[in-house]
């Protein structure tokens, strides 16, 4: 089962559906029917990214055309943004590699940007060596009408850094997945994710990690806020190898349902093989605390005014964990926009 | 000022509030005292607004405006402040921050101008000298983590900032050591005033030796079944509530 076999060969019977366990509540095959057309060039002028400039370096991959290979050397910071922009109701995939070599530092921004509806994929390779630091940041706004998964494979080095942030509004159905091999040997790595759906909007977010060596470190907040009838998938799985002793991996994932039509569904897994490990995890989803709520309005806040705040705080104590102070600026207005847009 | 009159109430079907009666002219502060379960909390709420309390017969008016037609924010721009019990915890919500939000809320629904974040940032340093909070905890989530002193004294602060014309006091002292009582006691009496009424909720007399209240009344099975002078304050603190719950 692959997306990008399925767009490339043009059958629908590649797409993974609710038979394969890791795709049960992201389920592509009983949704697609008949396979897209190949996408056409994107036509017509690019609007301006989302984080339109914060990185001296752009790369912009539409409709799947162009790619991406970046190699930040020892000693280089560097900013980049990369932006998988769709257009149209046509199939395409893209792929990017990127590598940031021992003491490099790189941030990357990221977006999906979309109009249309199409089936795109992206495929991402990314490297972190020893030393070096990553910070990715991902913005995805697609098209309520389109389908995006995006599978990213992460190599990290020992004394490496991964920090990422996934941020989402979902499209027609979405998913965002990150696998990450985990070396151990002081390597960090953060994994946090935010989705806001409405409407009829799908967000899968799905992390793989798997703790290889000694000492390693994972942390993962994710938190998602959904209503209408738009449903959000958390899968979170850290796998702890034999012998992959002293390693630390915290995962939460908290979500607000706001409507009774809305669904989400969690399920955060801890595969562990090794003896001496310090592993928690926590899940929570509800509404938000009628409490809370009356308490603000007591103070004259109304209703709907108390709502969005409680739940921008909700949500921020994710965005807060950003590293790149523009782009959590850009982060955090992005979520204010999502929340008061949608009253 | 307040003028509540035959107020019945009920949670969940369970009739509370029992034809309650209760009149506070402006400028004066008038205690409620009453046994556990008298309907106290219940009181707090329903002239409050909170969603569950269901007011089934009876009138509360604010200077002869209707009350209970109104949304709990609406009754807040009113100037109706409640001081909680229990104060809640808001977390990723800087105290700061919520504060300034519901001074501005309550402007906008009184069609006043917001004010500034210079000049909120001034008005709150004052405020929170006088009643000895560290600014640095107003930049911190809102009660969480706080101390029941701390809590309380926030309570405090928001009254001074947001300047309510009647608040209601439900059992202030709970959780307080003698210290944190005489700072909050001082806040409060620090907005008494002759256009400002006060509704005091105690269980205990204690409070009433710093808050001194200028009618006493006792709250028995929903309603009041006597009100006196702060004399009948000190008569409760040696007597008892028994001969009141009977009589309700």
């Amino acid at each position: 089962m692959s997306v990008i076999a399925s767009i490339r060969a043009r059958d629908v019977a590649e797409l993974p559906g609710k038979r394969d366990e890791d795709w049960r509540w992201t389920d592509l095959r009983g949704l697609i029917r008949e396979a897209p057309e190949p996408s056409r060039p994107y036509s017509g002028d690019l609007p301006a990214g989302p984080f339109a400039g914060l990185a001296a370096e752009e790369v912009v991959i539409a409709n799947g055309e162009g790619g991406a290979h970046v190699d930040v050397l020892p000693a280089q910071t560097r900013r980049l943004a990369l932006r998988f922009v769709s257009q149209g109701d046509g199939g395409h995939a893209a792929r990017a590699s990127i590598a940031v070599e021992a003491g490099g530092t790189l941030v990357l921004l990221e977006s999906y940007e979309g109009q249309g509806g199409y089936l795109g994929h992206a495929g991402l390779a990314i490297s972190v060596g020893t030393g070096a630091t990553l910070e990715r940041i991902v913005l995805a706004d697609d098209s309520g009408d389109g389908v995006t998964v995006s599978q990213a494979e992460v190599h990290l080095e020992p004394g490496a850094r991964f920090v990422q942030t996934v941020l989402t509004s979902g499209a027609r159905r979405q998913r965002l997945e990150t696998h990450v091999r985990h070396p151990g040997g002081h390597a960090e790595l953060r994994l946090d994710g935010v989705y806001l759906l409405s409407g009829k909007r799908h967000a899968d977010l799905t992390t793989v990690v798997t703790h290889e060596g000694l000492d390693g470190a994972t942390t993962q907040l994710a938190k998602g806020v959904v209503r209408d009838q738009a449903r959000g998938v958390f899968q979170g799985r850290i796998v702890v190898a034999e012998g992959a002793d002293r390693t630390d991996a915290r995962m939460g994932h908290h979500a607000l349902i706001l409507s009774d039509r809305a669904e989400v569904d969690a399920k955060p897994e801890l595969e562990i093989y090794a003896d001496d490990v310090a592993c928690a995890h926590g899940n929570t989803v509800g509404a938000l605390d009628d409490e809370a709520l009356f308490y603000a309005r007591q103070r004259g806040i109304p209703e709907a005014e108390a709502r969005a705040l409680l739940t921008e705080a909700f949500v921020g104590e994710v965005i807060d964990r950003i590293g790149d102070e523009a782009a959590r600026d850009v982060a955090r207005a992005w979520v204010a926009g999502r929340l008061a847009g949608e009253g | 000022m307040l003028s509540v009159s035959n107020l019945h109430a009920a949670v969940d079907g369970k009739e509370i509030l029992k034809g309650l009666s209760l009149e506070v002219p402006a400028g004066e502060v008038h205690a409620i005292m009453g046994p556990n379960g008298a309907g106290k909390s219940t009181l707090s709420y329903v002239l409050t607004g909170r969603d569950g309390y269901e007011v089934t017969e009876g009138s509360a008016t604010l200077d002869g405006e209707d009350l209970l037609s109104l949304e709990p924010e609406e009754r807040a721009a009113k100037g109706v402040f409640l001081s909680f019990q229990y104060p809640l915890e808001i977390p990723g919500v800087p105290a700061l921050t919520f504060v300034r939000t519901a001074l501005n809320a309550q402007r906008r629904a009184r069609g006043e101008p917001e004010v500034t974040a210079p000049e909120f940032l001034k008005l709150v340093r004052a405020r929170a000298g006088e009643l000895k909070i560290d600014f640095d905890m107003l930049k911190r989530a809102l009660n969480v983590g706080f101390s029941g002193g701390e809590k309380k004294r926030m309570e405090i602060l928001q009254m001074a900032i947001l300047q309510p014309r009647f608040l209601i006091l439900d059992e202030t002292d709970s959780g307080l050591d003698i210290d944190a009582l005489k700072i909050v006691a001082d806040g409060v009496n620090a907005l008494r005033g002759p256009d400002r009424g006060m509704l005091v909720i105690t269980h205990y007399q204690r409070l009433l030796d710093y808050i001194k209240p200028d009618r006493v009344h006792v709250l028995a099975g929903g309603r009041i079944v006597a009100s006196g002078g702060p004399e009948l304050a000190l008569q409760l603190e040696r007597e008892g509530y028994d001969r009141y719950a009977r009589a309700a």
